[in-house]
């Protein structure tokens, strides 16, 4: 492999694997900042054992997300020197503004609520979580306008004596349509991971530790299933909101970048109507379908809005940029595009379907007196607990394959219609990139074992009982550890 | 008269003196974790006075990162993609490094929190190394050719200006990071750490003489003597607020003595940046290949964004953070010895759920800190 197929693999295993992160610590903070301002306002117990609970789970994620995001920020310059020449003036000013604005919010007063339980007044401590979640809303702002400004540049022009893109109007930059469509759909989707996860602990506890009659399962029992309602009812709306704001992404990317919704599809021929296949069986290349479902119109429908609007095929864009930006080939990977957009879909969809059954079996069994758990045996209860094992990984797959759908539906392009690919790559020797390619796979995969192991072991510890935190008023006590 | 891009040269030097202050010391807590922490719950205490900040100092790094992208693209550009396998390794410290200090307590085994205590040495040490070995090449020079990309290798970063460089910046971190013990503890490792400071102090001073000293006769860029001069000036307070800051704490005066190696660790930064002003990354090759102030930066419409943007939002950063400090201004004693108050200890809750939660609730320490263990105390040894 040479240094751009190298650096290429490296930007794709690392930010995929960043964003195993960050929608979790997205949508989490708020569940959990949601959960201590219900404690706060109720005094009631569950909410505050709750906090803990999933505020453990958060914190384990979100240092992963934390440190991983250095990465991401180094290797434009390290991988992709070319490009941060080419748009510096551009596309810096987003990640220095979200370091500024948003890196300080969320790590200062992420700190100040992880060590603050016993020194913050507790309306002061719940804002610290508030504001961290600001933070990460925040920060998303801004990589999302940056990566969309290079789905779809605006504000800038070229500078044909340096060589570069220079920055015209920052507010277009980041009001750019294609920003504040996928600003919505991302974090949509990241409350559907959440969400999910949320729900599926405390489905996995309600079927593996049904409430026994004492008070204290009982009221573990009864904090779980407000856990499995809120987090079940997130996914669900969050997937309501990832829908509709996708389909209208698909309207906003067949505008500005037809090839990848061409390129979705594998619709070679301009077609008017076009149809939408669930699945094909066969080779994409456009010659030998040998069987494939197909949705009349539904295509036509995504990209247009109308089942018989006109959706342009791949050969025809083809031809049309050999003309505008001379030969070459302007196709993305077909089969990669295909299969991400119907997985991310489908294996979305089936996340919501089964948070709304669990919704359902959450009211059949308080309606047949049992508030503490759920009424199911045998094959159902196994089902259930294997879908809610399910649950969380579901929308974080339809999250990754979203995003492979995107970057690789862009391809030829690093900045689409300005900056190939190949062209943005560092002078690098590919001895280097394949050193850290290794290095950093081996690295990300060792610790998404540990990862993923503390993670299980804090899942399944359950609630702790928690005493009500300390009076911040007491000023000689020394400072506690909690690390 | 000052050009926006000569502001955001300033600007990124303040970043970086920023992060050499605030991470330096909580490097040097890292470095420090094994010499001062003889026991698993010292080190705990150790890493616990760091813990609410050492992220929010780090963001310091990111904020440096993004601005030199921002505003001076071709120095972000040919500085990252030619400190290639050095940044790899930072980045490999600090991932480990902060991973390590959010995991460790998580699991009651010894050899996890050892594992992770390692990870905390390993991944302070380097970085403290590194950075100073990077801004000593930056001075020094490195094989940048005409289109500004870098053609040497690894062991072209290896002169021994940038190893002295390294040097520096590890003596200083962690001589700040002892100081910063001394100001956070209590009893024998409050002790212990002031009496480490001496000694390291000493080696700092050398080294850090030695290097500003070759840095003022040799680095300065020549015909810049506005600049040259104010290095110097720069370089002399460096040299004076670290004596008096080390000698401050032989003489028992902890807050001077850390205020003063700060000031050192901000004027040495100083020294530094206005020796290499007007360039930004020299080239080894020809003065002509040398990237500057002016044929590096972003144009002028995106530096007067920037400019608005940090007015407005450093002050509060700045506010923000400090107030952290505030917060968590009180000492920390390692469970068992003498300063630390007793606590009430609440039953624990059934099942391995107890041990979760007390994670999230400090107040109740000893006990399960190290769990199967005698509280230690520190007079015992």
């Amino acid at each position: 492999m040479n240094v751009l197929e190298l650096s290429r693999w490296q930007f794709g295993i690392t930010t995929v694997y960043h964003f195993l992160f960050v929608p979790i610590t997205i949508g989490l903070v708020f569940l959990v900042a949601g959960f201590e301002t219900a404690w706060l306002r109720s005094g009631d117990d569950r909410w505050l054992k709750l906090t803990k609970f999933y505020g453990k789970l958060f914190l384990i994620n979100f240092a992963m997300g934390v440190v991983t995001g250095i990465v991401q920020e180094f290797q434009f310059g390290m991988n992709w020197s070319a490009y941060s020449r080419f748009v510096g003036d551009i596309f810096g000013a987003p990640l220095a503004i979200e370091a500024l604005l948003a890196f300080f919010l969320e790590s200062t007063f992420l700190g100040l609520w992880i060590f603050g339980w016993d020194r913050l007044p507790r309306k002061v401590h719940a804002a610290c979580i508030w504001i961290t979640a600001v933070g990460t809303l925040l920060s998303a702002y801004f990589i999302l306008a940056a990566n969309s400004w290079m789905q779809h540049p605006v504000g800038y022009h070229y500078n044909a004596a340096t060589h570069r893109e220079e920055l015209t109007s920052f507010v277009s930059v980041m009001t750019n349509p294609t920003q504040l469509v996928t600003f919505p759909h991302t974090i949509a989707a990241a409350f559907m991971v959440a969400g999910a996860l949320v729900a599926a602990v405390a489905l996995w506890h309600l079927i593996r530790r049904p409430a026994g009659p004492d008070a204290v399962s009982q009221s573990s029992g009864a904090a779980f299933r407000s856990a499995a309602k809120v987090g079940a009812i997130t996914t669900l709306v969050a997937a309501v909101l990832t829908a509709i704001s996708g389909d209208i992404q698909g309207k906003i990317m067949t505008k500005y970048q037809p090839m990848k919704m061409a390129a979705a599809e594998a619709l070679y021929h301009t077609s008017k109507p076009a149809s939408f296949s669930l699945f094909t069986i066969g080779s994409l290349n456009g010659s030998k379908e040998v069987f494939a479902i197909k949705l009349p119109g539904l295509l036509s429908f995504l990209a247009t809005g109308s089942f018989s609007g006109q959706v342009q095929g791949i050969d025809n864009i083809q031809a049309q940029y050999s003309q505008i930006y001379g030969p070459g080939s302007y196709t993305p990977i077909i089969p990669v595009t295909y299969w991400s957009f119907r997985l991310m879909i489908g294996v979305g969809m089936l996340a919501a379907l089964i948070a709304l059954i669990a919704l359902w079996l959450l009211r059949r069994s308080r309606l047949q007196g049992n508030p503490a758990g759920l009424n199911l045996t045998g094959g159902k209860r196994r089902a259930l607990l294997w879908s809610a094992i399910a649950l969380p990984l579901l929308p974080l797959i339809a999250n990754s394959f979203g995003w492979i759908f995107t970057e690789m539906g862009r391809q030829p392009w690093l900045v689409f219609g300005q900056m190939k690919t190949a062209a943005g790559v560092s002078a690098n020797s590919a001895g280097e990139v394949l050193a850290s390619v290794i290095i950093l796979t081996l690295l990300y995969g060792g610790l998404a074992v540990i990862e993923v192991g503390l993670l299980l072991k804090y899942a399944k510890a359950g609630l702790a009982e928690e005493r009500p935190p300390g009076s911040p008023s007491d000023e000689d006590k020394p400072l506690e550890l909690v690390y | 008269m000052l050009h926006l891009s000569d502001i955001w040269f300033i600007a990124i030097a303040v970043l970086w003196a920023g992060y050499f202050v605030l991470e330096g010391f909580d490097f040097g807590v890292g470095i420090l974790l094994p010499v001062l922490g003889r026991t698993s719950t010292e080190r705990r205490a150790l890493i616990n006075t760091i813990g609410p900040v050492w992220d929010g100092n780090e963001v310091w790094l990111l904020t440096a990162g993004g601005a030199t992208f921002a505003a001076f693209p071709g120095w972000y550009a040919a500085m990252f993609s030619a400190f290639y396998l050095p940044l790899l390794l930072v980045l490999v410290c600090l991932i480990v490094r902060g991973v390590a200090f959010e995991y460790r307590g998580k699991r009651d085994s010894d050899r996890w929190r050892l594992g992770w205590d390692t990870a905390i040495f390993g991944g302070s040490l380097i970085p403290a190394l590194l950075w100073g070995v990077a801004f000593g090449n930056v001075l020094h020079g490195i094989p940048l050719n005409a289109a500004h990309n870098y053609t040497g290798n690894f062991f072209s970063l290896l002169n021994p200006y940038s190893l002295l460089g390294g040097v520096t910046t590890l003596a200083l971190f962690t001589l700040n990071g002892a100081l910063f013990l001394g100001l956070k503890t209590t009893d024998d490792l409050r002790r212990r750490a002031n009496a480490l400071a001496w000694k390291i102090g000493l080696g700092a001073i050398v080294a850090g003489a030695g290097f500003l000293a070759w840095t003022e006769a040799s680095y300065r860029s020549p015909g810049h003597v506005a600049t040259g001069v104010v290095s110097v000036l720069f370089a002399a307070v460096a040299a004076v607020t670290l004596i008096g800051g080390v000698l401050g704490s032989r003489l028992g005066r902890e807050g001077y003595a850390f205020a003063a190696v700060a000031v050192a660790i901000v004027t040495a930064t100083g020294a530094l940046f206005t020796a290499l002003f007007p360039d930004v990354l020299r080239s080894s090759v020809s003065p002509a290949f040398t990237l500057t102030v002016g044929n590096a930066s972003s144009t002028a419409k995106t530096l007067a964004l920037m400019t608005v943007i940090a007015c407005i939002f450093l002050p509060f950063v700045l506010l923000y953070q400090g107030w952290t400090y505030w917060v968590f201004r009180k000492r920390i004693s390692v469970p068992g010895s003498s300063a630390a108050a007793p606590q009430e200890v609440p039953p624990a809750a059934s099942g391995p759920a107890g041990g979760a939660a007390r994670l999230l609730a400090p107040g109740d320490v000893a006990p399960h800190t190290e769990p199967g263990k005698p509280a230690p105390t520190t007079a015992a040894r």
